[in-house]
C-alpha cells in the first residue's frame, strides 16, 4: 500500500545496493560475534580452571578440600577450611565495620551535609578506591598495625572470657586488622552504591515525611532507608565480593599461617593469599589444590556478587518509571570506576 | 473542633517534642561523626605515604633499576626505573586491547544488542567478569598461556591479564555514554540516507567519546595498581624491559617484593614506589574527572 504512494514507483530505486549494504552487515555480525567471543571466554576459562584442580579434587574430594581443617603442602594435605574460614573471617568483619560507616556518610552526602560540602565529600570517599590494595597492605602493615597492637592486646586481654575474640598474644598481622583495612577497601564502593540509590529516593517521599512533622533523622528513617533497604544490602554484598576476592592487601596482612587462627587477633589465612603466596613454587598436586582454591574463591565471589546485582538492580527499578534513567547504568559504572 | 481555639503553647502542642528534637540531634552527630571517620584513612595514607614517599625519592630513585642488593644503604639498592617502565608498558598494552574491543562490545550493546535475551546475556556475563577477582584473572592467564603454550612469564601475558580485568570497566562505563546520546541525532542522520555504520562512526561515536575517555582512563588507572595477576603472568625481573616478550617488572609488584625485606633501605624503596603509584593513578583519575566535567553528556 505504501509503495504505491511513493512517487516515482519501485520502492526498490530508493534502497541501497547490496554492495552498499556490506559494510552494515560486516559491522552488525562481526560485534555480535565480538560479543559472542566474550561469553565464549569466560565458558572456557572456567572450564580451563576446573580441568586444573580436578586432580586436587581427586585425591581430597571436593567436600574434604571445602571442609577439612589440614593445609600442610609438605605431607600432601590440602584441607582448605582455614583458608575458607578465614576468607569469610575477614570478609565478615570489613562488612561489619566497614557498611555502616559507608552507608552512614552516605546518609549525609546525600540529606545532611551542605549542598556545597556534596560532590568534594563524595570525591574524597571515593578517592580511596583509587589507592592500590598493595599500598593498603603496606601501609597497613608498617603503619597501622603497629599503632593498634597495643590497643587489639588490650581488648584481648578485657575479653578473655569471650571465645576466639579475647586471650593469647596479639600478634601484629592478624584477622583483625586485615579485616579493618578491607574495611576502609570497601566503603568506597558501598558508600558511592549506597548514594547512588538514596538519591531515587523520590522528593515526594521525604516532603511529605517532613510535611507530617518529621524531624531530618525521622524522615531518613521513615522515607529513605526504607526504600532504599535492597540497594543498601546490594552495594554491601558488591563490598563483600571485593573483601572475598582482595588478594595482595590480605596477604600482607593475615600473616600466612597455615592454620586456623585461634583468635581474632592471631594469625591465618585466606583463599586468595594463598595462591599469591604458593603459586611461585608449588608443583604437581599443590599446584592443582591451588588451582582449587581459585576455583572455590571464583565461585565464591559469582554467588555474593550474582546476588548483589538483583538486589541493586531492583532497588534501581522499584522506585524510577523505566526509560528515565540509564537502567542501572549509573550505579553500575560507580561500582567498575571503584575498582583498583 | 477547630473553632475552638488552642489553649497553653502552641509549640508544645505542635511542635516536636524534646525526647524527639534530642534523638534527631543524636542521630545527626552519630552519622556526621561515621563520615568523618570514613575520611580518616585516607588523610592517615595520603599523610604517611608523602612522609615516608618523598624520604625515599631522589634523582637516582627514578633512574636506576633495583640492584636486589639488601644489605647496603639507598644509594646500592637501587631505584625503581624498571618498574615504572614496566608499569607503563604493559598498562599500555593492556589499553590497546582492552579499549577497542570494549567499545566495540558497548556498540554493539547499545546499537545492536538492546534488549535482546543475547544482550541480556552478555551484560550479565559483563558484570560477572567486574566482581571476578584479579588473581583469578591471573590464574586463567596462567592455566592459557603458560600452562597452555610451555613458555615462561611475559610482559604481553601480564598486559592480557590486565586487559581482562579492564574490559568489564570500559565496557560498561562506554555503554552507559552510548546510551546517552541523543536518539535525535542518530534518527536525523539515518534520515539524511547516512547508513548504520556511518552513523556509528561519524555521529554517535564522536559524541560520546569524551565521556568514554573518563571511563577508560578509571579502567586504566585500576589496572596501573594491580599486582595479582602480574604475579605468576609477568613477574619478575628486576632489569628494564622493552620487550614485552620477556619478564617485566612492575611497580605494584616491586612494592609488594619490597614489603616482606627486613632492610629498612628496601622497604623505605617500597613506599618511594608507592607514593610514585599513587600519584600516577591519581593523576589518572584527576584528568578523567576534568574530561568528564567538561563532556556535554554526563
Amino acid at each position: 500500500m505504501e509503495t504505491a504512494s511513493v512517487p516515482g514507483g519501485d520502492r526498490a530505486l530508493l534502497a541501497r545496493s547490496p554492495l552498499a549494504r556490506f559494510p552494515d552487515r560486516l559491522l552488525k555480525y562481526g560485534l555480535s560475534v565480538l560479543a559472542a567471543l566474550i561469553l565464549a571466554l569466560i565458558v572456557f576459562f572456567f572450564i580451563r580452571l576446573v580441568g586444573e584442580a580436578r586432580p586436587a579434587f581427586a585425591k581430597t574430594g571436593v567436600f574434604g578440600f571445602a571442609f577439612d581443617n589440614n593445609w600442610t603442602p609438605s605431607t600432601g594435605h590440602f584441607g582448605a577450611l582455614p583458608l575458607v574460614l578465614g576468607t569469610l573471617i575477614t570478609s565478615a568483619l570489613a562488612l561489619v565495620i566497614g557498611v555502616p560507616v559507608a552507608v552512614a556518610a552516605a546518609v549525609y552526602a546525600t540529606e545532611l551535609c551542605p549542598l556545597r560540602l556534596r560532590t568534594p565529600l563524595s570525591i574524597l570517599v571515593e578517592l580511596l578506591a583509587a589507592v592500590p590494595s598493595v599500598v593498603y597492605g603496606l601501609w597497613g602493615i608498617f603503619f597501622l598495625a603497629p599503632k593498634l597492637q597495643g590497643s587489639e592486646q588490650w581488648v584481648a586481654d578485657r575479653l578473655s572470657f569471650v571465645p576466639f575474640i579475647g586471650g593469647g598474644l596479639v600478634t601484629i598481622p592478624n584477622y583483625f586488622i586485615t579485616g579493618l583495612v578491607l574495611a576502609i577497601m570497601i566503603l568506597p564502593i558501598v558508600s558511592a552504591i549506597s548514594r547512588e540509590v538514596m538519591s531515587t529516593v523520590p522528593l515526594d517521599q521525604k516532603e511529605a515525611a517532613l510535611g507530617l512533622g518529621a524531624t531530618r533523622w525521622e524522615m531518613i528513617r521513615i522515607a529513605v532507608i526504607p526504600y532504599c533497604r535492597s540497594g543498601i544490602v546490594g552495594g554491601a554484598m558488591l563490598g563483600l565480593g571485593r573483601a572475598i576476592g582482595e588478594t595482595i592487601a590480605v596477604t600482607i596482612l593475615i600473616g600466612d599461617a597455615p592454620k586456623l587462627g585461634s583468635q581474632l587477633f592471631g594469625q591465618g589465612y585466606s583463599l586468595a593469599a594463598v595462591v599469591a603466596n604458593e603459586f611461585g613454587e608449588a608443583q604437581g598436586v599443590h599446584r592443582s589444590a591451588l588451582f582449587a582454591a581459585g576455583l572455590v574463591l571464583f565461585v565464591l565471589t559469582l554467588l555474593v556478587n550474582g546476588l548483589a546485582r538483583a538486589l541493586v538492580v531492583r532497588s534501581a527499578r522499584s522506585g524510577v518509571p523505566s526509560g528515565t534513567r540509564g537502567g542501572t547504568g549509573g550505579i553500575l559504572v560507580v561500582d567498575t570506576a571503584a575498582g583498583a | 473542633m477547630s473553632a475552638q481555639a488552642p489553649t497553653g503553647d502552641l509549640v508544645a502542642r505542635f511542635g516536636v517534642s524534646p525526647s524527639r528534637r534530642r534523638k534527631d540531634k543524636i542521630a545527626r552527630g552519630l552519622i556526621l561523626a561515621a563520615t568523618i571517620v570514613a575520611l580518616i584513612p585516607l588523610m592517615l595514607i595520603l599523610y604517611y605515604l608523602l612522609k615516608k614517599g618523598l624520604g625515599a625519592w631522589s634523582s637516582s630513585f627514578f633512574t636506576t633499576d633495583p640492584t636486589g642488593n639488601t644489605f647496603f644503604k639507598n644509594s646500592t639498592i637501587g631505584g625503581i626505573k624498571s618498574a615504572i617502565l614496566g608499569t607503563i608498558e604493559m598498562v599500555a598494552l593492556a589499553s590497546a586491547i582492552a579499549v577497542p574491543i570494549g567499545v566495540a562490545v558497548a556498540v554493539w550493546l547499545v546499537e545492536y544488542g538492546k534488549n535482546s535475551w543475547f544482550a541480556h546475556t552478555v551484560r550479565f556475563f559483563v558484570d560477572v567478569l567486574t566482581g571476578v577477582p584479579s588473581i583469578v584473572f591471573g590464574l586463567f592467564i596462567y592455566i592459557v598461556l603458560v600452562v597452555g603454550t610451555g613458555s615462561s612469564f611475559a610482559g604481553y601475558k601480564g598486559s592480557l591479564a590486565l586487559s581482562l580485568l579492564m574490559l568489564p570497566v570500559v565496557i560498561r562505563s562506554a555503554e552507559v555514554i552510548l546510551l546517552l546520546v541523543p536518539a535525535g541525532l542518530r534518527e536525523s542522520a539515518l534520515a539524511l540516507g547516512a547508513p548504520r555504520w556511518r552513523v556509528i562512526f561519524s555521529i554517535v561515536l564522536p559524541t560520546a567519546l569524551p565521556g568514554m575517555v573518563t571511563g577508560v582512563l578509571l579502567a586504566v588507572a585500576r589496572a596501573a595498581g594491580e599486582t595479582a595477576p602480574l604475579l605468576f603472568t609477568a613477574a619478575s625481573t628486576k632489569n628494564t624491559s622493552y620487550d614485552l616478550s620477556g619478564f617485566m617488572n612492575s611497580l605494584p609488584v616491586q612494592i609488594y617484593s619490597d614489603v616482606t625485606s627486613p632492610t629498612t633501605a628496601v622497604v623505605n624503596r617500597a613506599w618511594g614506589a608507592a607514593l610514585t603509584l599513587v600519584v600516577l593513578i591519581l593523576l589518572l583519575n584527576l584528568i578523567a574527572r576534568l574530561i568528564s566535567r567538561r563532556s556535554r553528556l554526563a
